[in-house]
């Protein structure tokens, strides 16, 4: 990864909250840790799941983004093929 | 576990240099925000260098500006556990994150900053958010 380092000696978004799309119903949000062969790792992970019914992502994000994300995990690891996108949470609201 | 004070001490003495008033314990904060009158700044203060570490500076830039909050407050999340739990109580209704910045007025927030809000961004960027809440919300109308 290029660019600016948040946390130097880290991954570019290392500890940036982060939304990330998985190919399934799924939204994470949450900081990012790390990348690697096995997966995303997340902290303190708010979820999304648009089979459940209830909020749109789209209001689940603003909601984030408004009131802060009420974790559901405290880690998480997303495998990489799950993972469709990964932005910043900043990024993510219009 | 919380730090050793000689290391957090540099980060709370660049509040105090500017003028914030240390919230040590629950007691500090209820006698504080309990019927708080007037417009308050409340920072929640964090170890983490990067989020923090611009954050300060941006309030200090922040403060600077023409219409500021007449009092200004900090706990210190992971340091002052009781005291930073306390001071999330008046603003429950948001996910707690550190750092972050909430901004009162007669004991109600007005506007938060998450820590989210912060991460990655230049101190100049976040002032200019604050400048601007700052404006909408403790300006007084002539």
């Amino acid at each position: 990864m290029t660019g600016h380092v948040f946390h130097p000696g880290h991954q570019e978004l290392h500890g940036v909250t982060i939304v990330l799309e998985t190919r399934g119903s799924r939204t994470y949000v949450g900081r990012f840790h790390s990348q690697d062969e096995r997966g995303v790792e997340l902290h303190d992970v708010g979820v999304h799941d648009a089979l459940a019914g209830g909020t749109t992502k789209e209001e689940f994000l603003r909601r984030c983004n408004r009131f802060g994300i009420r974790p559901e995990h405290r880690d998480l690891l997303v495998p990489l093929d799950d993972v469709a996108s990964i932005r910043r949470l900043v990024d993510a609201i219009g | 576990m919380p730090y050793p004070p000689a290391l957090v001490a540099p980060m709370r003495e660049e509040m105090t240099r500017m003028g914030a008033r240390e919230l040590t314990s629950a007691a500090e904060v209820d006698a504080t925000l309990g019927d708080q009158k007037g417009t308050m700044l409340v920072f929640v203060n964090s170890v983490c260098g990067c989020a923090a570490g611009n954050a300060r500076p941006a309030l200090h830039f922040a403060l600077q500006h023409g219409v500021r909050p007449q009092q200004v407050v900090t706990v210190f999340a992971g340091q002052d556990v009781e005291a930073t739990a306390r001071a999330r109580q008046y603003f429950a209704e948001y996910q707690p994150s550190s750092p972050s910045i909430a901004l009162l007025r007669d004991g109600e927030v007005v506007h938060f900053v998450h820590r989210h809000q912060i991460e990655g961004r230049a101190p100049q960027d976040v002032a200019a958010d604050l400048k601007a809440a700052f404006d909408r919300h403790f300006a007084v109308a002539v």
